[in-house]
């Protein structure tokens, strides 16, 4: 089955780029996506910029309303995502755990919709 | 009208958990298993009674089951690639081995339990497919619709099947975890039919009988685990109260008035046998300790006789797991009955701010205020229970206890 891996996170709890725990954490990341592609498990996947450079489109009444920042304004933003081809959600539990930021974010998984 | 179970009520007793959990494996589809044993069971209802019951009805059963599964695949097309696996079974007439059996019954219950699923989904789950109830039985325990039950067990069915949640037995390394989910949905069941078990409520007081049979069949699935022994007996030593903590208006007796001639000596010794199980065990969990603390009052013939000293100290190894106010709570009334109601007033008085909108700190904080003698204050501090009190019979009890006062 094929899951999206969405990464929430809150900016304020993420290491700081340029110290050594960012590089760190960098090195966990790339070591997580090689262990995915290791595995036959990556479908793909990629890490956002963070909501201030979000925009928002909506189409109300014929009219586009255009917005600077993300659709929902919460604590945890949606900073990357993985595409994963596993065989239940134990096995996509399995790799959720050892996403690096799972220790102070939340990994979402959601099954990919098959149509027929 | 004869009282003995028809062979089929008795064979679904005993056979349904196992059917559904063979079929769940060997069509790889909760769905298909439940249906196509529910149609076992509607033709024997049909043929056992003009044929008479088959010489083993569980074997009648499956290759029945398996027949209709096979059916069903080939009418809707789905699961097709399981049609070869059933049809070979049907032709070996294969029962399942024990160690198979268990596999698969250990698979469905965790299936249920899965922690993908939200708690009124693993409960409704466990009632229907562990225990075989129907959606309108279990709809009329929990006091709902059944049209909402029907839509709650369809939600959970369909993310059974979009989350891609396996019915197999957990890993190793997380079976703890899973039993642990298994353990929590069985104690809600528990607690569902106990909490507002009234007088003669015989609906809701089947889920308990219910808890008693998963609670028994989990041990045997998994008896290396303390906790599953300590939640057996922990369950089976408050049961064995059960008829005695209401009156006949359906209001609460308290612990110190309930006749203890009439508590169930035959569930007391089997809580007491599962504790001991899991007291051989290691590892010591809030079950283990929830139940000793049961089982010291199932042996204590009465109030003053009870070990309180003993349950303070328990309630105490609870908090050293899990710290909350409602422990402490209970530590403290423990240590009142030991120590004096003064002692316990001292001890409660820091958990007001925690426990502010919790009934029973204020019911029991004016029982403890009522044995100082300070029967104005215990008034006021009913009157606060009453306020935050949802339980019909719990408040007109209190108002007993105010009557009473004033």
């Amino acid at each position: 089955m094929k899951y999206a891996v969405l990464l929430y996170n809150d900016p304020a709890k993420a290491p700081e780029f340029g110290t050594p725990e960012m590089d760190a954490e960098m090195a966990e990341w790339f070591q997580f996506t090689a262990d995915l592609q290791a595995a036959g498990k990556h479908l793909g996947g990629e890490a956002l910029t963070p909501t201030q450079t979000a925009t928002t489109v909506q189409i109300r009444d014929g009219k586009t309303i255009t917005a600077d920042g993300p659709f929902a304004e919460t604590k945890e933003a949606l900073g990357g995502f993985y595409l994963i081809d596993v065989e239940n959600v134990d096995e996509a539990i399995e790799w959720a755990e050892k996403v690096p930021l799972v220790g102070y974010g939340s990994v979402e998984l959601r099954p990919i919709m098959e149509f027929d | 009208m004869s009282l003995r179970p028809s062979p089929v009520d008795h064979a679904f007793r005993t056979e349904w958990t196992s059917l559904v959990a063979t079929l769940v494996r060997e069509t790889g589809s909760l769905e298909l298993a439940e249906d196509s044993v529910s149609e076992a069971f509607a033709e024997a209802s049909v043929r056992w009674r003009t044929d008479g019951a088959p010489r083993r009805p569980g074997a009648w059963l499956l290759t029945t089951a398996r027949r209709k599964a096979i059916d069903r695949i080939r009418r809707d097309q789905r699961f097709t690639d399981r049609i070869p696996l059933l049809a070979e079974q049907i032709e070996r007439n294969a029962d399942q081995p024990e160690e198979q059996l268990g596999d698969d019954q250990l698979a469905l219950i965790a299936g249920c339990a899965h922690p993908a699923l939200n708690t009124e989904a693993q409960v409704a789950l466990t009632l229907r497919y562990v225990c075989g109830l129907t959606t309108e039985q279990i709809a009329r325990s929990f006091l709902v619709p059944t049209e909402t039950m029907k839509k709650r067990l369809t939600r959970a069915k369909t993310k059974i099947s979009s989350a891609g949640v396996p019915f197999v037995v957990p890993e190793q390394s997380r079976l703890d975890d899973r039993v642990e989910a298994i353990c929590a949905v069985i104690y809600a069941v528990f607690n569902e039919g106990y909490a507002s078990t009234a007088g003669a409520d015989l609906v809701r007081g089947s889920l308990c009988d219910e808890a008693i049979w998963l609670s028994e069949l989990l041990c045997g699935l998994v008896p290396g685990d303390a906790e599953v022994h300590g939640l057996s007996g922990l369950i089976l030593l408050t049961d064995a109260r059960r008829w005695t903590r209401t009156d006949a208006d359906g209001l609460p007796i308290l612990l110190e008035d309930q006749d203890r001639s009439k508590w169930d000596q035959r569930k007391i010794s089997l809580g007491l046998a599962a504790l001991h199980r899991s007291a051989q065990l290691p590892g010591v969990g809030p079950y283990r300790l929830m139940g000793s603390i049961a089982g010291l009052h199932a042996r204590s013939r009465s109030i003053d006789t009870t070990p309180w000293v003993e349950i303070a100290e328990v309630y105490g190894a609870l908090i050293a797991l899990n710290d909350t106010p409602v422990l402490r709570l209970n530590q403290a009334v423990a240590r009142s009955w030991s120590e004096g109601p003064e002692v316990g007033l001292e001890l409660i008085e820091s958990l007001e701010d925690e426990l502010s909108e919790y009934p029973y700190f204020f019911s029991a904080r004016a029982a403890l205020l009522n044995k100082c003698g300070r029967s104005t204050e215990a008034a006021d501090s009913y009157r606060q229970a009453i306020a935050l009190c949802h339980n019909d019979a719990e408040v007109r009890w209190m108002h007993k206890q105010l009557a009473n006062l004033e």
